[in-house]
């Protein structure tokens, strides 16, 4: 058994100068056979594995990571969530993945640092200001929560930003979704690890998948790094190597991959508590409870597997953080990185059975799934244990592209959070 | 960033160039007899290589010409240029997981 996490036993392990702490998880040998194995050690990974056990009764489940857990773009991300999406699928989808982040802490038993702290997205000229006004209407249609704001709110809401009309941005309006906020990235891949492995989850790192063993158009077995792995059903979540695997498997995926960057500075004390995005800008801040301004860029448009973009990209963000935000002009920055996104023609992710009977696919996420981990794994899990889609992922299917079915979430995805 | 040699002009900063995704693909030659599977993967599936993948990009900012490219994915290294209708080279195909 896991122990729980407590004021109690914080309290024991500081008498043994937190030197006994057991292990958050286990790291087992994988056996020979599963019922289930997901591919992706990522946050959404995680989350379907321990929906499986909560949700499904399904615990002959293993985790199968290439690297360490959350070393993908669960770990790289600028960790915005939210949920004012523009269409109905999609709203429904993340405010449902909203309401799981609202008591994600107390149900795995780990603080994952959840903060509504509001996300406020920037109209800079008069077709973002109705576009904005549109996606507000539409998001309070689907009882997600948004309000717009003037720029006299604007400067009540978030004071540090320049509002003088000076500059090559001038702000025009906003919209604000209170309930959205930032987590801590690496909490929730390791809760999701933790309350997995504690209802029975093998955990296996540092394991690539490398093929699958199909017969009669069924899933048998994975080839990993650790030898053969029989599954009856398998799950694909590797975000921006999903193509890789897909194609392993004998199908294609209408997905690119591309490098999108992120950085942070050196920290500073509390001056900005809220999240603020500009889609047309490509530039999103937030500062993170170390104190480190987080700034997430644009990405790269060409196919990218090397987890590094160009500085051209990065230089366009700053220079227009700097615009909306002059006191940062001063700032010396202290890491920049990149993840590779895998990014649908729709910009919205795909939820689905393959062409392969047992093995199903969660990717498509792109530059924007880290607020979706929860739903995203509570979902796919149902679509698992049962091998068809819940009512929330049906329409993101994979033949949607067949069918013209699209969910354009461009405008409310962009490249932005 | 990418420094990549445009047929015409030779060698340019990439943010001269625009990306225009996986090259070769032939527009179908019956488009009225042509299935929706068939136009969705004509639109959109996509080679997504992690190794050597053959792309088109335009001097967008420059003479305006497509050309094809064949780079390697990973470590970004261009392998060759080579104009619109030609065949691509023979490469040695590196693989990765
Ligand atoms: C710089 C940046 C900023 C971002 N900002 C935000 C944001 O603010 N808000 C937001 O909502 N989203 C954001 N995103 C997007 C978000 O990070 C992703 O959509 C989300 O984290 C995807 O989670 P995942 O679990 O599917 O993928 P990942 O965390 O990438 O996990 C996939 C895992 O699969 C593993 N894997 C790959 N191939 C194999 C194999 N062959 N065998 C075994 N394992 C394999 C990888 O090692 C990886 O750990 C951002 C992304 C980046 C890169
Ligand atoms: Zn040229």
């Amino acid at each position: 058994m896991t122990p729980r996490y407590s004021i109690f036993s914080l309290l024991r392990n500081a008498a043994s100068y937190h030197q006994d702490w057991p292990e958050a998880w286990r790291s087992p040998e994988p056996k020979p056979s599963y019922e289930v194995v997901i591919v992706g050690g990522g946050g959404h990974g995680l989350a379907t594995a321990y929906y499986l056990a909560k949700e499904h009764g399904i615990t002959d489940v293993a985790v199968i990571e290439r690297g360490w857990l959350g070393g993908g773009n669960t770990g790289r991300n600028t960790t915005i969530v939210r949920s004012n999406y523009l269409w109905d699928e999609s709203a429904q989808l993340y405010e449902h993945a909203l309401k799981l982040w609202e008591g994600l802490s107390q149900d795995l038993n780990y603080n994952v640092m959840f903060s509504q702290r509001g996300v406020m997205n920037l109209a800079h000229n008069q077709h973002d200001l109705r576009e904005l006004n549109r996606r507000v209407s539409a998001n309070r249609l689907n009882g997600v929560d948004s309000e717009f704001l003037t720029p006299a709110q604007i400067k009540a809401f978030c004071p540090i930003i320049d509002l003088r009309e000076q500059g090559r941005y001038p702000v025009l309006g906003a919209s604000l979704q209170r309930r959205g906020g930032t987590a801590r990235h690496d909490a929730v891949a390791w809760g999701y690890a933790r309350a997995a492995d504690a209802r029975g989850v093998d955990i296996i790192q540092e394991c690539p998948v490398e093929g699958f063993d199909i017969e009669d158009g069924k899933i048998r077995a994975v080839r990993t790094g650790k030898g053969r792995i029989e599954a009856r059903k398998v799950g694909i979540v590797v975000a921006g190597h999903s193509s890789v695997l897909a194609e392993q498997a004998g199908f294609r995926l209408p997905v690119q991959s591309l490098p999108l960057q992120a950085l942070v500075s050196e920290p500073i004390k509390p001056i900005l508590d809220t999240v603020v995005m500009s889609n047309a800008v490509h530039a999103y801040i937030s500062q993170s409870d170390k104190g480190e301004l987080v700034i997430g860029a644009g990405v790269d448009h060409y196919v990218g597997y090397g987890q590094r973009g160009g500085i051209a990209v990065t230089e366009e963000t700053l220079a227009a953080i700097c615009e909306l935000f002059p006191m940062f002009r001063r700032m010396r920055m202290l890491r920049l990185w990149g993840g590779i996104v895998d990014v649908c023609p729709d910009a919205s992710p795909i939820l689905s059975k393959t062409p392969v009977e047992g093995l199903y696919i969660n990717c498509g996420w792109g530059t924007g799934g880290f607020k979706a981990t929860p739903g995203s794994g509570h979902v796919f899990a149902h679509t698992i244990a049962r091998d068809e889609p819940h009512a929330l992922n049906a329409p993101f299917k994979l033949d949607r592209f067949h069918s013209g079915f699209l969910i354009d979430e461009h405008g409310a995805a962009a490249v932005a959070h | 960033m990418l420094l990549i040699v445009c047929p015409w002009c030779g060698p340019r900063d990439e943010s001269e160039f625009s990306y225009g995704g996986e090259a070769h693909i032939a527009r179908p030659k019956n488009p009225e007899k042509l299935s929706d599977e068939k136009w969705g993967d004509y639109v959109f599936m996509r080679a997504n290589t992690k190794g050597v993948l053959l792309e088109r990009w335009v001097h967008s900012h420059g003479c305006g010409r497509w050309f094809n490219v064949a780079r390697d994915t990973v470590s970004y290294r261009i392998l060759a240029v080579y104009r619109m209708g030609e065949k691509p080279p023979k490469l040695d195909k590196t693989t990765y997981v």
